[in-house]
């Protein structure tokens, strides 16, 4: 009786193609946003917790200027006294529970090889920044002590560096100009990927500090200092020691404020994947709004057909239907209907969350449970939407139905 | 030709509106019908022949006085129920034919066996031979609008019997039909009614046709004017 019925509404469906078509396109749009809205959402938030990962686990990042937030605007300002060795040194000396401590200052810097050029990011650091931000050698070797502290022309490349210069070949031994200094390849960096901000984070250059400095920046600050906390102690507990040690070396009264920021990139990475959830949370409820236009077009759609049958109505209670019958009958076709807006929703919007993820560089991450509640959701929306024309048809008078033209 | 009584009206009123604007469809029409009777119902327009069928089959209920079907006292039955007496005892077949349209004819004969609960197969066999019955061989699987209009009226006479009732209501069945059409028809309606024993009440406007039934009711500003067995010899 009910696949009877079912088949009878495909076919019902099948009869008005079109028609049924532009009454599902409310259902479909509705569905096909949800599913692709909540994919992209969650291979958003995929990505960004794997970017921020990818940065380092458990790192803080020293910055020169006052922290962003309540107490005024954050980075430099006029006054700010930039990081230098100081700083680092007495870090270096003090801090307990951190894995690695390492200095950084950046440059977009115009970097040559043979005829080929590219704008690549030259970051001057030491041999723990490495291990600071979680980074591997495919081949070669860190910086050493001694080019560290001398500032020797040495650099480790990233995969965009190496394959701009020389393709799938052997980098190591060869020598980049970097401005207008030259500097001999020692080792290739693990290729990482953009950032969710569509950063290339291969397209680096990574030289000794003391190099740097002298032949690039021209002075001896440092731009930020990452301090990666070992195993046993949290980034919240580091922070605030982290915090006395550079007051202690920057001589800052206790009444006055910091001059510089820590960053806490485990927090960013909650607060970021929380606002990715948050946004997703937000754009389900828009398509869940167009759900709702798609029932009230499964309504609208089912009120004419039932007009439009009225006839049939008739016949069928004249040969003894009851109801119920008639009832379920609409009930079935308008849940039929509303179920295959939905699945084509669903083909649709994991489509588009397909391409999305192609184009955006995202992990395709399709939820059986967000496919499971469209399903579950378009077909409640026919039964729901499909009701009260059922209802309609269902009480009619079969004298007056017949006679209906 | 007088088996057990099958209709009756008692004093039965069918009244549309309110207050002035009141229209008696029926003023306290008395009748019987036995079974296996073939009876003409016949009248001007206006005159309550409608009204009276979607009475005698269960479709309608009287405003006042009793109709007893099979001596239940049909006119007291909800809607449900009543259609429950249809589905079981009563075939319908109307002028317009009320065809389900783009479903084929076998699909329309099943109709009444599906809310029997009938299985599909077995509703499927019933139906072809229906079909059968009413002389359709071979046009089982075309539709309504692939039909003649004496084929459709074949049709929804198959789908009437397929459910072995005990009633035929017929209301003007021949009338959107030629005159030959109408005479093959009455043919049908006639070895129904002496091979299957099937009562029939048939409305028409055509002496001729009512001629095929063994008895001629006639209506008049919803009275019974007169009821008279039909001779053989006009
Ligand atoms: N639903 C209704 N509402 C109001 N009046 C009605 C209704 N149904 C029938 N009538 C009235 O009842 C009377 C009898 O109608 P009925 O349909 O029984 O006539 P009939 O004998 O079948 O006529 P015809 O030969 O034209 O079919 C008519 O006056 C009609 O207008
Ligand atoms: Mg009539």
């Amino acid at each position: 009786m009910i696949w009877e019925t079912v088949r009878l509404s495909l076919l019902s469906v099948r009869r008005n193609v079109l028609r049924s078509f532009l009454t599902l396109l409310g259902i479909v749009i509705g569905v096909a946003a949800v599913i692709a809205m909540l994919t992209i959402g969650s291979g958003t938030t995929e990505k960004v917790k794997a970017d921020i990962s990818k940065l380092g686990s458990n790192l803080l990042v020293v910055r020169p200027g006052r922290p962003a937030g309540p107490g005024g605007p954050g980075g430099l300002d006029q006054a700010t006294r930039p990081l230098g060795s100081k700083e680092l040194a007495a870090l270096v000396a003090h801090l307990s529970g951190a894995r690695a401590i390492s200095p950084a200052s950046q440059k977009q810097v115009r970097v040559i090889f043979s005829t080929e050029s590219l704008t690549s990011g030259v970051t001057g650091t030491d041999s723990a920044y490495l291990d600071a931000r979680d980074w591997k050698l495919v081949s070669g070797r860190p910086f050493s002590d001694s080019e560290n502290r001398s500032g020797t022309g040495v650099c480790l490349i990233g995969e965009t560096v190496r394959q701009q210069f020389f393709g799938a070949g052997d980098p190591e031994g060869e020598i980049i100009r970097v401005n207008r200094t030259s500097c001999k390849i020692i080792g290739l960096l693990e290729p990482k990927g953009y950032t969710g901000f569509g950063q290339d984070q291969d397209n680096v250059v990574l030289m000794p500090l003391a190099a740097y400095q002298r032949r690039i920046a021209g002075n001896r600050d440092i731009d930020s200092i990452y301090v990666a906390a070992d195993d046993r102690t949290p980034t919240t507990e580091l922070l605030p020691r982290v915090e006395d040690i550079l007051r202690d070396a920057r001589r800052i009264p206790p009444d006055r404020e910091d001059d510089f920021s820590i960053r806490d990139m485990t927090q960013i990475a909650d607060a970021m994947a929380s606002a990715t959830t948050t946004m997703t949370g937000m754009l389900g409820a828009v398509a869940g709004v167009s759900l709702l236009v798609g029932g009230i077009g499964i309504m609208n759609i089912m009120l004419v057909s039932v007009t439009e049958r009225t006839r049939e109505i008739g016949i069928r209670l004249a040969i003894g239907a009851h109801e119920k019958h008639i009832l379920i009958q609409f009930l079935v076709e308008a849940t039929v209907l509303s179920l295959l807006g939905g699945l084509i929703g669903i083909l649709i919007g994991l489509t588009l969350a397909g391409l999305a993820s192609l184009t955006l560089a995202i992990p395709f991450a399709p939820s059986p449970a967000v496919i499971l509640l469209a399903v579950g959701f378009s077909a409640l929306i026919g039964m729901v939407f499909g009701f009260f024309p059922a209802l309609r048809g269902a009480r009619l008078d079969p004298i007056d139905a017949l006679r209906h033209e | 030709m007088s088996g057990s009584r099958l209709i009756t009206f008692d004093k039965v009123w069918k009244s549309y509106g309110q207050g002035e604007a009141t229209v008696h469809a029926l003023a306290g029409v008395d009748l019987a019908i036995r079974s296996g009777e073939f009876v003409a119902i016949m009248g001007p327009s206006g005159s309550g022949k409608s009204t009276a069928m979607n009475i005698i089959g269960c479709l309608d209920t009287p405003t006042a006085g009793t109709y007893s079907f099979m001596g239940i006292d049909a006119g007291r039955l909800d809607r449900n129920r009543r259609a429950m007496l249809r589905n079981l005892y009563v075939g319908f077949v109307f002028q317009g034919y009320n065809l389900l349209p783009r479903t084929t004819a076998v699909e329309n004969v099943e109709l009444p066996l599906i809310y029997r609960g009938v299985a599909a197969r077995e509703r499927h066999d019933l139906a072809m031979k229906a079909l059968a019955e009413v002389g359709l061989v071979g046009r089982e699987h075309h539709t309504p609008a692939e039909l003649s209009g004496g084929q459709q009226q074949r049709v929804a006479i198959a789908r009437a019997i397929v459910t072995r009732p005990t009633l035929l209501v017929a209301d003007e069945p021949t009338g959107n039909l030629d005159t030959a059409r109408t005479h093959e028809i009455m043919e049908l309606l006639t070895r129904l009614n002496t091979e299957l024993g099937l009562t029939i009440a048939m409305v028409t406007h055509e002496a001729d046709v009512a001629f095929y039934a063994g008895r001629t009711i006639r209506f008049l500003d919803g009275h019974v004017a007169s009821d008279a067995v039909n001779l053989e010899v006009v």
